[in-house]
């Protein structure tokens, strides 16, 4: 367990970087904050220069870093320009609904890849590798977004079985009560199963769109990690010492195909938060996502600092997350 | 007919792009009950190939073109796939070349042997332990509880052979196939294996087939020889007589090119020529024929080229023996 100690302390310089390049960013931007705030045709220069006082755009820029990071440690994200909201109320908001979609679409996309690359190595050439092969070409072709496009356009506009895209809940239901901030676990928790449907309902088709996006690494990395391990001596001890046909596929195949799996799996859970970020647009999601994009085009920089640091942050776990998972699979990357 | 192992005939193929090659050719080898035989023969002589065909894993490219193999006068070929099974490992075992990656590598050795016990025999939960420290000690692994628990990259190569002897014999069967077990370990650490495998089948009358490039080391070790060249079984006998009255020109090139016969371990020295290429449709009867100093007329006179008794016990498949 000392490596896990050992990695979270080598995670802190990564994100000290972080935050001093999230920091700097924002200043080389374009756009004076200040002027952005103050654009009010009445205002004087004196009153802009007033503005930036308030926002401590005045003072030298190590010290605008020093009172940025003691903010950062109080939790304080700042304020957002735009909204004039508390970044992390926003946030607090908003996360828990980006990670259900992903959460969502990461467990819908491991459940279908893994058999599914398992059955495909094998029998190598069946259709079963046929078909995992164009599942994993068409969700490598399309973009996450069109496919969310195509999949309203088949399952809402033309066949009229999924619900509007429209956020995570019709407007007439009523929320149930906040705890984890997953719309359907807390709906099941208060007990509440109409609204467990509909929130399922909501989350289907854009988890299922950005599931299709991560099926390919998944599916491809699956099947041609159990081929290698299929053809491995150890495999060939196994069947000649009369193992059982299910003990010599899990036990000593898949386990051992997990180390690079896990890995993949790892890279694909960091790169669907980028693709988030379109598939929030599409289905009108409130996650941090939209958010991003909203604070970008009208400069706004507290949310976009907030939300690289976050992703940084969920970059920064997942990696920990995949080397604990790998090293529990194997000893010898634990040490 | 008291053979434990009886291969009859036995003829495999591997499909490949460019055609079948033809590995095996109307191979015969009895293996007596509690006895240790040799199997010799240069690389690509088929020693693996016929090995894994009694094993019943071959490669999914193989097939298997004509013959039989009977163990306790048992069809194999014919037996039931999930009965085969269950023989596998229990009644018959085999130890790879290169220990280290014949083990998993991310399972703790002693879970790999009591995967075995406990497929085969099915121990009660709370004796599976025991049975698998007592196969760990009769392997001569010190400190059995300890070491059931460590991982295959914590040992050296001649401690994962051990292991994976113990794996082999934990259900004590009546046949170990030996397949070059000593090939990649150094020289002490191979005698040991050696005398163990020796010593541990004498012990539980377990019979061995022992494969080797390694005509001293099998002449020391071995009760009987089988010679092998190019597919074919082409003399068996006692190990003293292969040694002092070797009838295939084959078996006598091999002794020939070993000098150094009195007991000691060394490499085989290539024989003249090349084994044929196994893909060609026009093979000879007899595969030595275009490397053999006795070739006559007669060799390649069309017909299978078959095993027989040259004299008691010693078998021959030369049309034309000194
Ligand atoms: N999967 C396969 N596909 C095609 N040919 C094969 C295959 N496996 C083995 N062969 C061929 O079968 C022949 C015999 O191989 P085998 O491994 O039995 O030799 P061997 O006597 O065990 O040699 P070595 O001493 O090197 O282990 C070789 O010519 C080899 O090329
Ligand atoms: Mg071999």
């Amino acid at each position: 367990m000392s490596m896990v100690l050992r990695r979270l302390l080598t995670a802190i310089p990564t994100l000290f970087g972080v935050v001093v390049v999230t920091f700097l960013l924002t200043r080389v931007l374009p756009g004076d904050p200040a002027v952005f705030f103050a654009s009010n045709p009445s205002m004087s220069a004196a009153d802009i220069a007033a503005v930036r006082e308030h926002l401590g755009l005045d003072l030298p820029l190590r010290d605008q870093f020093l009172v940025y990071l003691g903010n950062l440690m109080h939790g304080d994200l700042g304020r957002s320009v735009a909204t004039g909201q508390s970044v992390a109320a926003e946030f607090a908001r908003r996360l828990p609904a980006s990670a259900e979609l992903t959460v969502a679409a990461f467990a819908l996309a491991v459940a279908i890849a893994l058999p599914l690359g398992v059955a495909a190595a094998l029998r190598p050439g069946s259709p079963v590798d046929h078909a995992a092969r164009l599942i994993a070409t068409l969700g490598a072709s399309l973009p996450s977004f069109v496919t969310g496009l195509l999949l309203i356009f088949a399952f809402y506009v033309f066949a009229g079985i999924a619900p509007e895209p429209a956020g995570r809940l019709a407007p007439f239901m009523v929320e149930p009560e906040r705890v984890t901030g997953f719309l359907t676990l807390d709906a099941l928790l208060a007990g509440e199963r109409a609204t467990f449907a509909a929130a399922l309902r909501q989350l289907a088709l854009p988890a299922a769109a950005m599931a299709l996006f991560a099926l390919a690494p998944l599916t491809r990395m699956t099947r041609a990690a159990m081929i290698a391990t299929l053809g491995a001596d150890f495999i060939r001890t196994a069947r000649a010492a009369g193992l059982s046909r299910r003990t010599i596929i899990v036990t000593y195949a898949l386990r051992n195909a997990m180390v690079p799996v896990a890995t993949t799996m790892g890279m694909t859970f960091s790169y669907m938060l980028g693709a988030n970020v379109l598939i929030e647009r599409v289905f009108s999601w409130p996650g941090i996502g939209a958010f991003a994009i909203d604070s970008l085009i009208n400069l706004d920089y507290a949310p976009l600092q907030a939300f690289m640091l976050v992703m940084a942050a969920v970059f920064i776990t997942v990696n920990l997350a995949t080397d604990l998972v790998t090293a529990l699979i194997d000893p010898r990357a634990a040490r | 007919m008291n053979a434990l192992l009886s291969v009859r005939g036995l003829g495999v193929d591997f499909e490949t792009g460019d055609g079948p090659v033809h590995v095996l050719e109307n191979v015969s080898l009895d293996i007596a009950p509690g006895e240790i035989t040799g199997i010799i023969g240069e690389s690509g002589s088929g020693k693996s190939v016929m090995a894994f065909a009694v094993m019943g894993i071959l490669d999914p490219a193989a097939r298997i073109t004509g013959g039989d193999i009977l163990f306790r006068g048992e069809s194999l070929l014919a037996m039931d796939p999930r009965r085969r099974d269950g023989w596998r490992g229990r009644e018959a075992a085999i130890i790879f070349q290169n220990p280290r990656a014949a083990l998993n590598p991310i399972r703790r050795v002693g879970d790999q042997i009591g995967d075995v016990i406990a497929r085969h025999d099915r121990p009660p939960a709370h004796a599976l332990r025991g049975r698998v420290e007592d196969a760990l000690r009769r392997v001569g692994i010190p400190d059995p509880a300890r070491r059931a628990r460590a991982w295959p990259f914590e040992l050296s190569g001649g401690q994962c052979q051990r292991i994976s002897i113990a794996m082999a014999l934990a259900c004590r069967p009546g046949l170990l196939i030996a397949d070059e077990p000593t090939t990649g370990l150094d020289v002490t650490t191979q005698a040991a294996i050696i005398a163990l495998i020796r010593a541990l089948a004498r012990e539980n009358g377990t019979a061995v087939a022992l494969i080797t490039h390694d005509l001293a080391l099998a002449a020391a070790t071995c009760d009987r020889l089988a010679i092998m060249h190019a597919g074919h079984v082409v003399e068996t006998a006692p190990a003293p007589t292969i040694l002092a009255a070797p009838r295939h020109p084959y078996t006598r090139a091999l002794l020939a090119s070993a000098p150094a016969l009195a007991g000691s371990i060394n490499e085989l020295q290539p024989i003249p020529g090349r084994l044929p290429d196994l893909r060609r449709a026009d093979l000879p009867p007899c595969r030595f024929a275009e490397r053999c100093p006795r070739r006559i007329a007669r060799c390649d006179a069309p017909g299978p080229l078959g095993l027989h008794e040259a004299a008691p016990r010693h078998l021959l498949a030369c049309r034309n023996p000194p």
